[in-house]
């Protein structure tokens, strides 16, 4: 889960990393009493998941609260690629003398973490690396150790911070590694970290993003998912413990193993090549050893998108049995047409694996005139494109 | 042979007391997987039945081996105590560990594999976030239905659980030395690289069949190392080549950063180490196919 500004603002706070004060708005008037607690005057930044956004026109000063008010009107609702500004953060104003750069991330292809960090901040660091590498230390961070007071000023001397500033670094490096591990984040970065003409090391702005399996232990994490950006169908799949993806094609996905639905997606969209161009409608994996009740609650899902034209149910079952599978799938449409929901979509299953044989007898006995069962994958990733494109 | 994994295995299980414990020791005795043991410290000194099998219960993995000689073990305990789990197994100095747990958290994955490096990597670990291994005909550790294949002369080694699944359907009739699911997650421990250099050595695997998916660059690394190392055909697969930039595809590790982990790039990649990779499962398997009986 990537986090917005402001949230990554505030987990470094938690952790003691310098940072300015700062609030989040999401009406224009609120700026001006905030801005007067500030101090008079603010920086009015747009809070998106997105870089660039000091580019876009997302990132402005305003002198006093009346043009706080004007300036957080112009960025709310603001479009950055993409992206629609709901919120801005009025932060307080400083003297920047220096920007640098700084980050904690995990390093899959050596299976550890890694440190980067460079004078050159202020720009996307994607560019310094391919124009400049000499300009980014990158030092790889063991995961037992972590980062001492030692690895610290080794990260800001790799980085050629001026000698004078590395005590003062090397002790926010030590508190944002702090955050990337009591926080579980798989990111932790600052760009830019500042020297303000005072001499002071500030985290300017950050960017966070956290590790979804540890919610166990971040209960705090859950509130600060952006529940309202979420897709409806996505968010209705996640309060049913459901793993779903929305994409924007016409063909319903369901599939048992994340591996095997990938796949799935691929081999419909290559069978939708032959069948005015559909594509998958979403990603869904029902997980190993589903239920009828997992299956009944995806196809659920699947048949309240609007988009979807076809279904199709593709499963290998390994732990999953396919006649719990199958008895899904007849629950599903006796549940729905129970509420009252008319089923119109055609559904397109594949059974294959565990007690494929029961399933599919459960399917041909239960003759549903929506389901048909075709033998292969591709055989029915073709079905299922040519019915959506009908 | 196969690799590693073999009839002389003995295996132990790590939450053998739990649901999913109990559940796949029965299918893994099943399918004849000489278990010796499971651990549970708080059920230690009490055995469990399963259809007639009394399998005894140690208080930890150091006392499960001295008493029985064993030397894999596969972990089943919930994501949160699992580091301590895997962390046990690498004290105890047991020879292959099998995380099957999914949803680890990334920071005690690499916890515990840093410890294992630090300790001189005696103990291989296969996962998080996997279907173990089999060896059919021989043993089987995980979850991996022993069913579907039989006995042969294709080594498999897979990201992801249902598509190694479906790839040992397709080509049952040939069957399979042995079948490695890695795992899905972030930072794994044996990887790719590891299992094509053991079947390159495995005198009883003629071909090798790699499955790869979204996210990271072990593929790509794997297609360096096909190119340098390994003499015997390859045949692959990569999964997510319409997944969108961004969104995590059910396994952890399965997303599009940027231009980077994107399934075109390491089929590209596979294709100019000389891999065959088919553009769908049952593609991949007649290409595998095609080179055994070329």
């Amino acid at each position: 889960m990537d986090l917005f500004e402001y949230q990554a603002k505030d987990l470094f706070a938690k952790h003691d990393v310098p940072v300015l004060a700062g609030e989040v708005i999401e009406t224009p008037e609120a700026a001006r009493e905030v801005t007067e607690r500030l101090g008079g005057r603010a920086v009015v930044k747009a809070q998106v998941k997105t870089g660039g956004r000091g580019k876009a026109g997302g990132v402005k000063l305003a002198s006093d609260p009346a043009d706080a008010v004007e300036k957080a009107g112009q960025i709310l609702g603001m479009d950055i690629k993409g992206h629609t500004v709901h919120k801005v953060m009025l932060a307080e104003t400083a003297d920047i003398a220096e920007e640098y750069y700084v980050s904690f991330l995990l390093d899959r292809t050596n299976r550890t973490f890694l440190a980067m960090a460079s004078v050159e901040g202020g720009m996307d660091i994607e560019e310094v690396a391919a124009t400049k590498p000499e300009a980014l230390a990158k030092i790889p961070v063991d995961a037992i150790e972590g980062v001492t007071e030692a690895k610290a000023r080794e990260i800001a001397e790799a980085a050629k911070f001026p000698s004078e500033l590395v005590d003062q670094i090397a002790d926010v490096l030590v508190k944002l590694w702090d955050v990337f591990v009591k926080e579980d984040a798989l990111l932790v970065e600052v760009n830019p970290l500042v020297k303000t003409a005072d001499g002071k090391i500030i985290a300017l702005d950050g960017k966070v993003s956290l590790d979804a399996n540890a919610d166990f232990r971040q209960p705090e994490h859950d509130a600060l998912e952006d529940k309202a950006a979420a897709n409806p169908l996505e968010a209705a799949a996640k309060a049913k413990g459901l793993n779903y993806v929305k994409l924007d094609g016409q063909v319903g996905i369901i599939g048992n193993g994340a591996g095997l639905v990938m796949s799935t997606l691929d081999v419909v969209a290559y069978a939708g090549e032959k069948h005015a161009n559909v594509k998958p409608a979403n990603f869904l994996d029902i997980g190993g050893g589903a239920s009828a009740e997992v299956m009944a609650n995806g196809l659920e899902i699947i048949l309240g998108d609007p988009d979807v034209k076809s279904v199709f149910v593709n499963v290998f079952g390994g732990i999953t049995a396919c006649d719990a599978v199958a008895n899904g799938i007849v629950q599903a449409l006796e549940l729905l047409k129970s509420k009252g929901e008319d089923v119109t979509k055609p559904l397109v299953v594949r059974l294959d694996g565990n007690n494929a044989e029961l399933g599919r007898k459960i399917l041909t006995d239960a003759a549903h005139p929506l389901v048909q069962q075709v033998d292969t994958m591709d055989g029915a990733a073709d079905k299922a494109a040519e019915l959506a494109a009908k | 042979m196969a690799i590693f994994l073999t009839k002389e295995s003995k295996v132990i299980v790590q939450g053998m007391t739990g649901s999913e414990g109990q559940k796949h020791t029965k299918r893994m005795l099943a399918s004849g997987t000489n278990i010796v043991g499971g651990v549970n410290p708080r059920k230690a000194g009490t055995t469990v039945d399963f259809d007639g099998t009394e399998v005894p219960v140690f208080g930890g993995v150091k006392e499960a081996m001295e008493k029985t000689g064993a030397d894999v073990t596969v972990i089943f305990v919930p994501p949160k105590f699992a580091k301590d789990a895997v962390v046990e197994a690498i004290d105890a100095g047991i020879g292959l560990a099998v995380v099957i747990t999914e949803g680890i958290a990334v920071h005690d994955t690499a916890y515990f594999w840093d410890y294992a490096c630090q300790k001189g990597n005696k103990t291989r670990i296969v996962g998080p976030n996997c279907p173990g291994l089999i060896t059919p005909g021989q043993s089987n550790a995980g979850i991996i239905p022993s069913d579907i294949t039989k006995p042969g002369r294709i080594g498999l080694v897979s990201k992801s659980g249902t598509l190694t699944y479906q790839m040992m359907y397709e080509l049952r009739d040939i069957g399979f030395s042995t079948c490695v699911g890695i795992g899905g997650d972030p930072v794994i421990g044996t990887t790719h690289i590891d299992a094509l250099k053991a079947f390159e050595a495995d005198p009883e695997t003629d071909l090798i069949v790699m499955i790869g998916e979204i996210g990271g660059d072990a593929e790509e690394r794997a297609a360096d190392f096909i190119k340098e190392h390994v003499t015997k055909p390859v045949v692959g697969y990569v999964a997510g080549f319409t997944a969108p930039e961004g969104k995590t595809m059910g396994h952890a590790g399965a997303i599009v950063s940027g231009s980077s982990g994107t399934a075109q790039a390491k089929k590209e990649a596979l294709e100019a180490a000389g891999v065959k990779v088919g553009k769908t499962p049952s593609e991949t398997a007649r290409l595998a196919r095609e080179r055994l009986t070329a």
